[in-house]
């Protein structure tokens, strides 16, 4: 508990506390709200807090990002004394971005197809509904069962 | 230290527009702030090196996603209903997560050490192979077309496949075939 | 509604062709600078989806046929599969790029480096500009009155 009083330590973990508040409010959107299209921007945002921390994972205090120069030949210039942050993380979270973006849209699509049948995109209009199916479809079968089910 | 406080201004403001999506009932004004925050998670990627990312973030989140978030509801709703229940359950999970999250960072080593095991392993190897073996200045986009050609390979299958659900769900090839059966009768 | 916005047409039609060339140069530049096929694919894409969004749907997909768009989507991932094929058949390991010219294997990866960013480019402009088409042509709900 004493580290939480250190400065060096509070400075060096305030970006992940801060991304786990972020992280939290997508993940409050998602649970707390019944809205469909306001639960995808949630899991946006959750997405969101997930990339900030492996960028963050891989950053060199000092560093630059992982670009060699090059003259105008066009041969780099390396030079040993630059730091360079870790390239690995932006490469992951590079493609997990348009990945991302790629299956939202797949959500949205769903969402539409959804308002189509439904005619509501709120959870607890949609549950509703289909408790209300069930419940029809119970009655239908129970009478063609003499009333037994 | 200027970039701490660079950081730290950042998620200020990032907190900031997460909350008032929380807050706000117009699905328009939440769309508009997803893209705001988009922008501004570009920018945090900026003050982190990594310039790829936030090229593809500013790119992808602020510009794409923005347009068919608008789309998706045009077609379907403009405002989300009030909420009925209270926030009480959510807030506990969402307060116990981040509890057990926030108890996870405790062992993590400090932001931007370089002997953070990060650092250590193959990133070291990839710098210098990039200059050797490859040749391409941009170290991210060798380690993302030959080093990780494998796993560039399934996002690209993944992006593809994402396409053909969308269009399978919304193309309207469906729609097409039951009016030829309605005219076939 | 065509005859409106004549800013906005005018202002489309000068970026239109800015924003694909600022595309093939993301595609074509990343090696040396930040960018690649992703970000060139989406770039490309939102010259269509401006061009869509501005001139309607039906001028959108007189440029850029929905069909062609399908194929494309598919043809990148074949481009970056076959690439791993050929290096393959060149007695190589799958996307060892080292296959394409192994007297000099940096030029042999540039050559790989190449082939596969721009299957991946191919790939995400044809998928974007897919889920465009697919999200546009969606006929809008009846009940319009709470616009």
């Amino acid at each position: 508990m004493e580290r939480l009083l250190d400065w060096t330590f509070v400075v060096g973990h305030m970006n992940y506390w801060l991304f786990i508040v972020l992280m939290m409010t997508g993940l409050f959107i998602v649970v707390a709200r019944g809205n469909l299209v306001k639960k995808i921007i949630g899991l946006n945002i959750f997405q969101a807090a997930v990339f900030m921390l492996y960028i963050s994972i891989g950053k060199v205090t000092g560093g630059t990002a992982p670009i060699y120069p090059v003259d105008m030949q066009g041969h780099m210039q390396v030079d040993p004394s630059i730091i360079y942050s870790n390239p690995l993380p932006h490469v992951l979270i590079l493609t997990a971005i348009v990945v991302g973006i790629a299956t939202t849209s797949l959500a949205l699509a769903l969402t539409i197809r959804i308002r189509e049948a439904y005619d509501t995109i709120e959870e607890d209009d949609i549950l509703k509904i289909e408790r209300h199916m069930a419940a029809e479809d119970n009655k239908e079968h129970g009478a063609a069962m003499g009333g037994r089910a | 230290m200027v970039e701490t406080i660079i950081n730290i201004i950042l998620f200020t403001m990032l907190v900031l527009t997460a909350l008032a999506i929380v807050r706000i009932d117009s699905l328009f004004a939440a769309v508009m702030l997803s893209g705001v925050f988009s922008l501004l998670s570009a920018l945090l990627f900026v003050t982190l090196d990594a310039v790829d990312v936030a090229f593809t973030e500013a790119a992808v989140g602020a510009g794409i996603s923005t347009v068919l978030m608008l789309m998706t509801i045009a077609l379907t709703s403009r405002t989300q209903k009030k909420a009925t229940r209270s926030g009480m359950v959510p807030f506990v999970v969402v307060a116990v997560t981040g509890g057990a999250l926030f108890y996870g960072t405790l062992d993590m080593p400090n932001l931007g050490d370089p002997n953070a095991p990060a650092q250590l392993h193959v990133a070291p190897e990839y710098l210098a192979g990039s200059i050797k073996d490859i040749d391409v200045p941009n170290v991210v986009t060798s380690v993302l077309a030959s080093y990780r050609g494998y796993d560039t390979l399934g996002e690209t299958a993944v992006v593809f496949t994402a396409g053909i659900g969308v269009l399978l769900l919304l193309s309207g090839l469906g729609r097409r075939r039951r009016k030829d059966e309605e005219g076939d009768a | 509604m065509m005859h409106h916005h004549l800013i906005l047409r005018v202002v489309t039609k000068m970026l239109v062709g800015t924003i694909i060339l600022f595309a093939f140069y993301v595609q074509f530049h990343g090696d040396f600078s930040p960018g690649g096929g992703f970000q060139a694919g989406v770039i490309m894409a939102v010259a269509f989806i401006l061009y869509g969004i501005v001139f309607g749907l039906n001028k959108a997909e007189e440029v850029f046929p929905p069909w062609l768009v399908h194929k494309l989507a598919a043809f990148g991932v074949l481009v970056y599969a076959g690439t791993g094929v050929v290096s393959l058949l060149l007695g190589y390991n799958f996307l060892d790029y080292n296959a394409f010219n192994p007297g000099h294997p940096s030029h042999g990866q540039h050559w790989g480096i190449f082939a596969v960013e721009l299957g991946v480019g191919i790939t995400v402009t044809g998928v974007m500009v897919a889920i465009y088409y697919a999200f546009a042509g969606r006929p809008p709900p009846i009940n319009d009155e709470d616009w």
